[in-house]
């Protein structure tokens, strides 16, 4: 109650006096602890030399329990005058004579100890953690670092699966489609030039060359939705017209970026397009679907929107038991795209009443 | 009619050679990138140049940017270009100014091996060959304006023109007479507001331009 109202130099003064005090309670009590110790030691031993040391010794063995009374209460005074000088609290004195027979004695020489005893370690604890506090960051500062660290390495992730992302696009491009394009290009060699070759070898190689040529197109479209050359070489708006021409339906496409952003925002905005019209296609049995991408100062805003049956949600995360129900793939899609978003703090609203129209809006920092 | 053929993975090189060569030319030089196939357009002069989009060292458009090269240094050569992907962008830059003996084709119409070699005559004859993914790419662009007055097949005969077919051409490829044809032509020409012209690869930039405007 008191130490709310006292003033701080008056506290550090009272510590400071205590830290004295603590310092002679230890001082006199360890001299007569010694003092008593070696007279003891030596009775036991049996006594050497002069007689009269016989006798020093026999006298401080008893009479060194005389000072404690001392200790007791004179530091006791002392104590008490600290406690009214520095902080105006007065410690009533407890009645009856100096006697080191009373409890109060042994009561008193325990506070000497024990401020002797907590009083230096807490000084100590309370320096440590006045250093933390002043020396080391504040708790602000330090989760600002922490912060700071969290969104190097995040981006560092971005970059990387952007990367892996292109080098798929690679290997696939000199490898699988290659070869695929080179089996359908022999393939159709053979059709054309087999013409008049028996039946079932005809039908055998129509067919062969039929699944390839298939097998060629899925691949491409594959593919092309993960990461496309002509993204980084001509930006969105080219790689965008590529994919809203290759929808089942109509698509309206309108982008209005006339500096373009990092390459792997740009490579966001590119997959969520792809992702969207793909999930328009296979849920929303839409009519015709509206891509528009626009930048607003260092804001990249990317809607997708279509005119289908709606109810579009967002399904929860990956492994959250997303169960076998129709939209659960739809809401697994756009989850996705939510986290892709999220990765470079964008963030993704869907709009999607039941009976529609669905609109679906990404935002992203172009930085 | 002799080729000279741009290509970088050896695999495709090797199976257009055997292709064009069936098809009845004559593979001058099948070359890996596009300094060398300056260099091999500059020494053999071939009737036509095929050319790969992406090659060393960038990966990127450099066939593209070959082939403007070769069509600016050599104005009577055909060129077709072969990408993974059609992109709009590059066909623009690929068709400004003069449409005739050019084409632009997804590589993966190679394994079509009779549509291809015909593409490629018509790209030989003076016209061009526009792969239907691009001209789909130009339509998304004008969907909203007086494309929606054309009629369904209107729209099919513009695609087919964009495409650089012939009146005949669309005749086979829709499978109605060619009068029907004429009457469909003149009455897009009319809602679109162009000036009718019968030379192929002048229609085909008419068309060119007013998808791209």
């Amino acid at each position: 109650m008191h130490a709310i109202g006292i003033a701080f130099h008056r506290r550090l003064r009272s510590v400071a006096f205590g830290l004295l005090l603590s310092a002679l309670t230890v001082v006199l009590l360890g001299t007569l602890l010694l003092l008593w110790g070696a007279a003891v030691w030596s009775l036991a031993e049996g006594p050497t030399g002069a007689p009269v040391l016989t006798v020093v010794y026999v006298v401080t063995a008893v009479g060194a329990v005389l000072p404690l009374s001392w200790c007791s209460y004179g530091l006791g005074e002392l104590q008490r005058d600290r406690f009214r000088r520095t902080l105006a609290i007065d410690i009533e004195r407890p009645p009856g004579p100096r006697s080191l027979r009373a409890a109060r004695a042994w009561r008193q020489l325990g506070y000497h100890l024990a401020a002797a005893t907590f009083l230096l370690p807490l000084l100590v604890r309370a320096d440590l953690a006045l250093a933390r506090r002043l020396l080391g960051p504040s708790q602000a500062e330090a989760l600002t670092l922490r912060v700071e660290a969290l969104a190097r390495s995040r981006a560092d992730m971005v970059a990387a699966a952007d990367a892996e992302r292109r080098r798929i696009e690679r290997d696939l491009h000199d490898g699988a489609q290659q070869r695929l394009l080179s089996l359908a290009m022999n393939l159709g060699m053979a059709r054309a030039a087999l013409d008049d070759a028996p039946t079932p070898a005809r039908v055998a190689i129509e067919q062969a060359h039929d699944e390839a040529t298939l097998a060629l197109t899925e691949l491409r479209e594959f593919v092309r939705g993960m990461h496309p050359a002509v993204l980084d070489d001509r930006g969105l708006d080219a790689a965008l017209s590529g994919i809203t021409a290759r929808a089942p339906f109509p698509v309206g496409l309108r982008v209005d970026v006339p500096t373009r952003c990092a390459p792997s925002i740009e490579a966001i905005a590119y997959f969520v397009v792809s992702e969207a019209l793909t999930n328009v296609a296979r849920h929303a049995e839409a009519t015709r679907a509206e891509v528009t991408v626009r930048r607003t100062g260092d804001r990249l805003r990317v809607t997708v929107s279509d005119d289908g049956r709606g109810g579009a949600v967002i399904g929860p995360a990956d492994g959250a038991g997303a169960g076998p129900a129709e939209g659960s793939t739809a809401g697994s899609g756009l989850r996705g795209l939510a986290q892709r978003a999220a990765s470079v703090d964008g963030t993704l609203t869907v709009t999607s009443p039941p009976g529609g129209p669905t609109a679906l809006v990404v935002e992203l920092p172009c930085a | 009619m002799r080729v000279v053929l741009a290509e970088d993975s050896l695999l495709i090189r090797t199976g257009l050679t055997t292709l064009l060569t069936g098809g009845g030319y004559e593979v001058a030089a099948a070359v890996g990138d596009a300094e060398a196939l300056l260099r091999a357009v500059a020494e053999h002069e071939p009737d036509l140049v095929v050319v790969d989009v992406r090659m060393p060292p960038t990966h990127t458009d450099e066939g593209i940017q070959a082939a403007l090269v070769v069509r600016r240094q050599y104005p009577g050569m055909a060129v077709v270009v072969l990408s993974q992907y059609v992109e709009e962008r590059y066909a623009t830059d690929l068709l400004s100014g003069d449409t005739s003996r050019v084409g632009y084709l997804l590589k993966d119409r190679v394994a079509q091996v009779p549509e291809f070699l015909a593409a490629l005559r018509r790209v030989l004859d003076g016209g061009t060959a526009l792969d239907p993914e691009v001209v789909a790419q130009l339509m998304v662009r004008r969907r909203r304006d007086p494309l929606e007055r054309l009629t369904p097949r209107e729209r099919d005969v513009l695609r087919l023109m964009a495409e650089g077919r012939s009146n005949s051409g669309i005749v086979t490829a829709l499978r109605v007479s060619h009068s029907a044809v004429e009457k469909y032509v003149s009455s897009i020409f009319t809602k679109l507001d162009l000036t009718p012209t019968d030379v192929d690869h002048r229609r085909v930039l008419a068309v060119l331009t007013y998808l791209n405007s």
